[in-house]
Order: structure tokens, then C-alpha cells, then sequence
């Protein structure tokens, strides 16, 4: 939280330079009432009239109008925190009198405030704080601003900050009446990396807006710097939803290439085991906030092993009572599969109801981190690749290097061998299966975050999931990896091209094409193991 | 063979059951439909409305009833499949003889049962904001159309205090009711000056969840130049990770505002709304509007959810547009079925020209004598960090709905009232 002690304490050593501008140009209470009510105008006037005098009561009221902690009463403002009313130009206690209403903040007086507000911490003692207020103002910057941005200028001691102010000043300058600083301004902003500046310039060179050819000119060639550079954040933008897409559709078919690339089994219901997954997540988030309300965000760390557990037992039971009994009749077992998922999807819809349910996201995977002033990399994707990444590792170790690993491969590969060596091949069928099950209910897990949790969660990615697995080639661990990586950034790609509609109709074309071409997939088994 | 024999018997048993009992039932009660999907992409939108139907019958119920007799609500699940919606029409119709139904969220599912309840003269209340380009001497529309709803936005977004938007995002599901409000938003964008460089249309289908590139887009459009918002016309449960990608992905209202048609308290719930504080949506009707009769309406809702254990609700009872929408066009329908003495749907319709209702959202509402259109104050809200909206503007009196659009230039000539057939 805001504390308005301490800010007041910097607030006071950064205004030694500006002592004059102490007393006598305070937040009076008239002006006070007069920002927090009125007509947006009025309100505007009042704060331009305010904030050229750097008062650090200023900045705590602003604070509270943005936290909607401010109150009027007949044209006074009263600040409001945890029930205890001050008054908001002096700060001292006062009761809130009968009637007081709340100040009601539109886009634009937000805008305005959080624009006076940064333009305040110009003169913190902090720089880190300093840097942040720049970024801050960065569309912000105008005629108001001005005054400040100069005074902040004047005074600023680090010489890359200065640089940005001048960068922030140039963009009012760019459209003052004198040639000689526009084209100093065009010149200063080729320094910008922000979408900001982008949009500035392309207003200047509307018609109408910039008539000097030799300004027009430097304008232009301001605009391809910024334009290049703000190229590669657009470009890495794609790529990064390409691949968080393809790492969604990873998770999704990670588990049905074990149970149909390996075993064989065309499991219509997998898409029911994410489904499952995804539930589980949503119990365990009950669960903590029901029980653990302290440690609610930690919820998506227990909820990732029960919604394994949960679909793996679900897979186990399949398995044993109905898809054992299928193996060889890849017609039968379809059908049964089909039959299955519409079970599971009227049980769950019985028991928690035909609609979507919420699973909410962890404070710590909202939001995203800024790679570049154009590019903001969400955390809930940035988890999802992770996660990613560690079950297709940890699934290549098992099949790989662990004993049942092996045994699944000896099975898959040669079943009667397989057994005649002592492998109980039920069992291993059995364990297979239900580690499919169980990577089906990660991916569900992984789902809850970033879409909708209801029971026809499964229906929507099933075709998606064996899209991938046939484009990849059947019974290969590669082959999937590529083809949902891939899949996503061509459905990216195409998507920033066509649109979202048209991108899906052109992928499911590029894949009845590429398997009529290739029908074994990108990846093919070689050898005898190729016609098991 | 004798399983076969005995399967028949039990059919026709039942049948002949069914033949007794259904006009003894039909005799103390008047049946009313519900036609909501339970399931499916829209039953984030539509649950709520079947269970303030159920809610609003009760209590008229608890009135005595409608000319003697109480009503009996006859629910069923079109589960957002649109050719289900004209089936379970059909059958509320033909087979249970309701004779008037609550229903229909979609555009689409309202084309669908359109030529059912013509065919068969009988009577469609439709609860939501829609496209307009429609009027059926067996619909009425207690939901908003454009001039009601649509055109305000757009004009508040321009406005000094909506931001004073020059460039538009018109980004909706794919589907009818998108497709031309978009139409008609961009003929009004033209004759507002706007070029169609500044224009920018964007559609997902319907369950879209991915909305990574869409967000991008918008970003990289935004940054050419002007000042941008974005209009949604999104419907169904993809708002929840539209909204959720907006907030992650740190586009804020002050730089690019969003208002939607579509999205009310109901969809934000679950949605993380701390990062879309100052986020737009116009309707005719919020839960946060202070008046008496919204405070009694929200107080029977509460206590409602509570009794009868609605998903959701019963922990954290929310309003909102398209519940006030049913609320007043049963009570309006009970009132007109009173006022005719009988529930002829022609009868019914004569009577309910000119009804009015004191509406929760603090004004009188009134149904235009001609056109089957309720009169609505227009609100537009922003988003608060608690998922309630502030309003932010709204018209000074009720506004009587256009149903064809002066900005669609086949328009021009058309009759504001239904063909009489």
C-alpha cells in the first residue's frame, strides 16, 4: 500500500530545489473539492492549476482518487481509509458528514490523474522511481506536461534519464508552431522505442497535421527507425504465441501419443480425461479456499498431481473394465470410446453442473512481463511452456530409460515376444494407459489456466489432438513435439494473416493435403516395428 | 417376441397416461416455455435467465396467478446447438401447448425459431440486445436495438470523455448479430467521417479461446496512429479468456478502451477484473444502479438464488441487462393476459401495446404501441475492481428503439410496426 508518510518525507527532499514552491501554491481544500467533483472540465482546469506547484499532498490525493478512497461532501473532499475520514488538502481528522458520495472517475480523468501523478514522481529522489514515471508519461506527454517535463529536465543529474525526458519532451515539441523545434523533436524521437511514438508520428504526417516538406522529411525517416524497431517486437510477438499455442497443443496429444501412437488405441474419451484434469484443478481450488485461504495461490501446485491421479485412476478404470477387451478392433474400440466420453461428460455435467465453472489464476501467473515496450510475454503461457517442456522431458525419461519404459516399448513392439520373456503384458497395458490418462489430465490442469473449465472442455481439442499425433507420425515421441509446435506457429501465422476464422479452415486443409502426400506422418517408423 | 409385445404396451400405456393427464394438468394452469441453453457455449449467458423466469413465475404466482390460474413453467435445454432451438420450440408448441415463451440469447437461435412461432402464431419474448433488421408480429423485444445500445457507445467513444476514439476495433463472434451490428457501426463510423483505414473488423467463431494474436493485433493497430478503442460484440464464454488475455497482456483502458454489448456482471464473474478497472459496456440496466425498486429487485433475487440453490448465485447473487429484460417482459405479459382476459396470442399482442412496468432500471418502462419495442435509458459503465460497473454517462430519458437502422440504406421506407397477416 500507498504510504503517505513516507512519501510526503521524499516528497519534501525532492522539493528542496523547488522551495518556492512551497505554501504559498498548496492543495487548498477549495481546490481540492474542486478536482474531486464537478464537470470533467472544470475538474481538469482545477488539477493543470494544481500540479505546477509539485505538492506532495498532491500526489497522496491522487493517489486516493485512483484507489476510489475519495469522498464529497457540499464541495469538500475527504479522504477515506479503513473508515477513519481526513480532510484531503490539510490531512486532518474530520468526520465524514451524511451524504458524502463517492467520486466517480471516467478513462479520461484516470488518464489525467495518472498523468499528474507520474508527472509528480519526476522529482523523486528515487531514481528507479524516476525511470518508472518516465514510462510512465510516455503517451501522456502535453501541453500541461510541459512545464514539468522542462523543470524535470533542468534538474535531472543521470544523463540516460535526461535523455528520455528530452525524448518526452520532443513529443510536444513536434508540434509547436516553431520549424526549428519540430525538426529538433523529429530528431529526438528516433531515439524511442515506444508504440507511442509510432502513433505520434503517424499523426503528424496526416494530411493536414505537418505542411513543411524538410520536417515531413525527418518525420519519415524518425518513423522508419522507430518502426524497424518496433518491427521486431511484433515479429518475436507472433513466434511467442506460435509457440504457446503449439506447447497447448504438446500437452493435449503428449498423452494420446502414448495411448494411440504407441498402444494403438484410438481413445475418443481423451479429450474427457483432460476434462477431468481440469476439474480436479477446480476442486483443489475450492478446496484451498475453503480450507487454505492463506495459501491460495500455491492451489495450481497441489492441483497439478491430483488432476494426474485423478484421470490416471479414471484411465486405469477404462482400461481394465472396457478397453482390454478391445485391443486389435480399432472400429470397436472407437465406438466404446465415443460411447465412454459421453458418459464421463453427463456425469461431470450431474454432479457439477452443465456450466462452466471458474477456475481462477493464481496472483502470481496474472499478468505478464514486458520484454519490449510492444511485446508482454502473459505468465499463465510462460507457465504453460515451462510445464510444458518438463512433462514431454520427463515422459522421454520413462520411455526411455525406465524399466516400465521398457516394457512398453517391448510390448508395443512385439506383444507375444514381449511375453514370452515374462513381461506381463496386461499389467504393462494397464500402466500405459493410465499414464496417458494421467498426461491428459497435466494438459487439462495446464487448460484451466488460460481457457474455460465445462464439461465439453474435451470435445474442443480432441481433433486437435489427433491432428497432431497423425501429422507427427504414429508412434513417435518427435514427431509429436514437431507437429504441435509447428501446427501452432502455422495457425499463428496464418491467424495474424486471415484472420481466426479462416486460419482454422486453412490448417485442417494443409493437413488433409500433407497426409494424403505423406500419409505416415512427418516422422515414420522404419523397420519391422513399422507394420505392428 | 414377447419383449417386443410387452415394450408396446408399456408405450402405449404410456401414451394413453400421458392423453389423461395432460388436459386435467392443462385445465388449473397456464403453461408458459422457457427456452434458455442449460449447456453449451452461451450457458454462461443463459442459465441465469431460465432461473429468473422461474423466479418472476413464482412470484406471480404467489400473486394468484394470471386470470385465475397459476403458471407452470415448461423448461427446456437447447444447448447452443441453433436447429435444437427450432425443435425445442416446436415441441414446447405443439406437444406441451405452452402459450407464450421466455427465450433465445443468440441472434442465430432467434432466426431459428422465428418461422415456428409464425407458422404456429405463437408468442416469443426475446430478453437481449440485438442487431435490429427484425420485426415479428409474434416476437417482442424487451432487449435493446442498436440506436439503444450500439450507436451510443460508439458516440460516447468518441465523446471528449470517453477518450475521443478516431480509430475503431470492431471485433466480434461470427455470427449474425456481429456481423451487422458491425455494419451498421461502420455506415455511422462514415457518416461520422471515419474512412475505413480507421477501421479495423475482426471475428473469432464461437468457443474461441485463444485470443493471443487477436490482442496483438489490436496493439499493432493501435500504435498506427490516433486515438483507439475497441467495440465487442464477443458473445458466450469465450469473454472469459478474451478478457483474461487483455488483462495479462497489460492493455489498459486509459490507452485502448473496450466496450461491450455482450458482457455484463454475469460474465465477468471468475475473471480476474483488477487489470481491466475503466473497461466498457453499455446496457440498460447495471446492478450497481441505485433506486428503490432495483434495490427490491437484487434483495428477491438474493433470496431466490439462496432458497433454490442457483450455481453461483447462491454465494454471490449478481443482476444484470438481460434478467432485468425478462423480469419486465413476463411481468408485462402477465399484465396484458390480465388486461385482454385471455392468452390468444392475438389478444395478447393487441393488449400489450403501450404497457408499462416500473423497470429496475429506475425508469418507467413502456412497450411502444407499434413496434414491440421497450423504451430504454441508455447506461455505459466502466469496470470496477470489484466487477460491478460504474456508470459513467447515460441518456437523460428513455429512448424508443429503431428496429431498422437509418444507417443501413436498404432501410429507408420500412414500416416501424409488424406486417399484420
Amino acid at each position: 500500500m500507498f504510504d503517505a508518510g513516507r512519501v510526503r518525507l521524499r516528497a519534501l527532499l525532492c522539493l528542496a530545489p523547488f522551495a518556492w514552491a512551497g505554501a504559498a501554491f498548496a492543495l487548498t481544500p477549495d481546490q481540492a473539492g474542486r478536482i474531486a467533483a464537478g464537470e470533467s472540465e472544470t475538474r481538469l482546469a482545477a488539477l493543470n492549476e494544481v500540479v505546477l506547484a509539485v505538492d506532495p499532498a498532491l500526489g497522496s490525493f491522487l493517489q486516493a482518487i485512483l484507489a476510489d478512497q475519495v469522498k464529497v461532501a457540499s464541495g469538500k473532499a475527504y479522504i477515506v481509509r479503513d473508515g477513519k475520514a481526513t480532510e484531503a488538502a490539510t490531512g486532518a481528522a474530520a468526520t465524514l458528514p451524511e451524504g458524502a458520495e463517492d467520486v466517480v472517475n471516467n478513462n479520461r480523468m484516470r488518464h489525467e490523474f495518472e498523468g499528474a501523478l507520474a508527472a509528480l514522481k519526476l522529482f523523486s529522489a528515487d531514481r528507479g522511481e524516476r525511470a518508472k514515471a518516465i514510462i510512465e508519461l510516455k503517451d501522456q506527454a502535453g501541453e500541461g506536461n510541459l512545464v514539468l517535463i522542462e523543470k524535470a529536465e533542468a534538474s535531472e543529474t543521470d544523463p540516460a534519464l535526461k535523455d528520455q525526458l528530452a525524448i518526452l519532451k520532443a513529443a510536444v515539441l513536434i508540434s509547436s508552431p516553431d520549424k526549428a523545434k519540430r525538426l529538433q523533436a523529429a530528431g529526438l524521437l528516433a531515439g524511442s522505442d515506444q508504440p507511442a511514438t509510432k502513433s505520434l508520428l503517424l499523426e503528424r504526417l496526416a494530411p493536414g497535421a505537418e505542411a513543411d516538406p524538410e520536417v515531413r522529411a525527418a518525420l519519415n525517416a524518425t518513423l522508419d527507425k522507430v518502426q524497424s524497431r518496433l518491427a521486431w517486437g511484433e515479429r518475436l510477438g507472433v513466434l511467442f504465441t506460435g509457440i504457446s499455442l503449439g506447447s497447448i497443443l504438446l500437452l493435449v496429444a503428449l498423452g494420446l501419443a502414448i495411448t494411440y501412437g504407441l498402444m494403438g488405441v484410438i481413445n475418443m474419451a481423451h479429450g474427457e480425461l483432460m476434462m477431468i484434469g481440469a476439474y480436479a484443478t477446480y476442486v483443489v481450488q475450492n478446496l484451498f479456499r475453503a480450507h487454505l485461504p492463506a495459501h491460495f495461490d500455491l492451489y495450481i501446485l497441489a492441483a497439478i498431481p491430483v488432476a494426474f491421479l485423478a484421470s490416471a485412476l479414471v484411465g486405469a478404470v477404462l482400461e481394465r473394465s472396457v478397453i482390454r477387451f478391445l485391443y486389435g478392433r480399432p472400429l470397436e474400440t472407437l465406438l466404446a470410446t465415443w460411447g465412454i466420453s459421453l458418459v464421463l461428460m453427463q456425469a461431470v455435467r450431474s454432479t457439477f453442473g452443465a456450466q462452466n465453472v471458474g477456475v481462477e489464476n493464481p496472483s502470481w501467473l496474472s499478468g505478464g512481463v514486458q520484454v519490449l515496450p510492444n511485446l508482454t510475454l502473459p505468465y499463465n503461457r510462460l507457465a504453460i511452456l515451462v510445464f510444458a517442456a518438463l512433462v514431454l522431458g520427463g515422459m522421454a525419461l520413462l520411455i526411455s530409460k525406465t524399466r516400465l519404459g521398457l516394457f512398453v516399448r517391448g510390448v508395443t513392439q512385439n506383444r507375444r515376444m514381449a511375453a514370452c520373456m515374462g513381461v506381463n503384458t496386461a499389467r504393462v497395458d494397464t500402466y500405459a494407459f493410465s499414464l496417458g490418462a494421467g498426461i491428459a489430465g497435466l494438459a487439462g490442469c495446464a487448460l484451466s489456466q488460460v481457457g474455460n473449465v465445462g464439461p465439453d472442455l474435451g470435445q474442443g481439442y480432441i481433433v486437435d489432438a489427433f491432428m497432431v499425433v497423425v501429422l507427427g507420425g504414429v508412434g513417435q515421441l518427435a514427431g509429436t513435439v514437431y507437429a504441435g509446435l509447428g501446427l501452432g506457429v502455422l495457425n499463428k501465422l496464418l491467424e495474424g494473416w486471415q484472420g481466426a476464422v479462416l486460419a482454422k479452415i486453412m490448417v485442417l486443409a494443409f493437413i488433409v493435403v500433407f497426409i494424403q502426400k505423406r500419409p505416415q506422418g512427418i516422422f515414420a517408423l522404419k523397420g519391422r516395428s513399422a507394420e505392428a | 417376441m414377447q419383449r417386443r409385445h410387452a415394450l408396446k404396451a408399456a408405450t402405449a400405456a404410456l401414451a394413453i397416461a400421458g392423453l389423461i393427464s395432460l388436459p386435467a394438468l392443462a385445465a388449473d394452469t397456464i403453461k408458459v416455455g422457457v427456452l434458455h441453453s442449460l449447456s453449451g457455449t452461451m450457458a454462461i449467458s443463459e442459465s441465469v435467465l431460465k432461473d429468473t423466469v422461474l423466479m418472476t413465475i413464482a412470484e406471480i404466482n404467489a400473486r394468484g396467478g394470471v386470470l385465475g390460474k397459476k403458471l407452470e413453467a415448461v423448461v427446456v435445454d437447447p444447448a447452443s446447438n441453433w436447429p435444437l432451438f427450432a425443435e425445442k420450440a416446436k415441441q414446447l408448441i405443439t406437444q406441451d401447448k405452452v402459450v407464450v415463451t421466455f427465450g433465445c440469447w443468440t441472434s442465430v437461435s432467434r432466426k431459428s425459431v422465428l418461422p415456428v412461432f409464425e407458422e404456429t402464431n405463437s408468442l416469443l419474448f426475446y430478453p437481449v440486445q440485438y442487431e435490429g433488421e427484425e420485426l415479428s408480429k409474434n416476437v417482442f423485444y424487451t432487449g435493446a436495438a442498436p440506436n439503444q445500445q450500439a450507436i451510443p457507445a460508439v458516440e460516447y467513444l468518441m465523446s471528449k470523455d470517453g477518450g475521443a476514439a478516431k480509430r475503431f476495433v470492431l471485433l466480434g463472434t461470427d455470427y449474425v448479430y456481429p456481423r451487422t451490428t458491425n455494419k451498421i457501426l461502420r455506415s455511422f463510423l462514415h457518416s461520422k467521417g471515419i474512412t475505413d483505414a480507421d477501421i479495423m473488423e475482426e471475428y473469432t467463431p464461437f468457443g474461441h479461446s485463444d485470443y493471443q494474436s487477436i490482442i496483438a493485433k489490436i496493439k499493432k493497430f493501435a500504435s498506427e496512429g490516433k486515438k483507439t478503442a475497441v467495440v465487442s460484440t464477443i458473445n458466450g464464454d469465450s469473454n472469459v479468456p478474451f478478457y483474461k488475455e487483455l488483462g495479462n497482456q497489460g492493455l489498459k483502458a486509459t490507452d485502448v478502451p473496450v466496450v461491450a454489448f455482450s458482457v455484463g456482471e454475469e460474465e465477468l464473474r471468475g475473471v480476474d477484473t483488477k487489470p481491466l478497472v475503466g473497461h466498457l459496456a453499455a446496457w440498460n440496466y447495471f446492478m450497481s444502479l441505485k433506486n428503490p425498486v432495483n434495490d427490491a429487485f437484487i434483495k428477491k433475487w438474493s433470496e431466490y438464488a439462496k432458497a433454490n440453490n442457483v450455481p453461483g448465485h447462491k454465494d454471490k447473487p449478481l443482476t444484470n441487462d438481460p434478467m432485468e429484460a425478462t423480469y419486465i417482459g413476463i411481468n408485462m405479459w402477465a399484465q396484458a393476459v390480465k388486461k385482454a382476459g385471455s392468452t390468444d396470442t392475438d389478444k395478447v399482442i393487441a393488449a400489450m401495446a403501450g404497457q408499462t412496468f416500473p423497470a429496475p432500471s429506475g425508469i418507467t418502462s413502456k412497450m411502444d404501441e407499434k413496434n414491440h419495442h421497450l423504451h430504454k435509458s441508455v447506461f455505459i459503465g466502466e469496470i470496477k475492481a470489484d466487477g460491478q460497473f460504474n456508470v459513467v454517462w447515460k441518456t437523460p430519458g428513455p429512448v424508443r428503439a429503431q428496429p431498422w437502422s437509418q444507417f443501413i440504406p436498404e432501410n429507408k421506407g420500412k414500416k416501424d410496426e409488424p406486417e399484420k397477416k
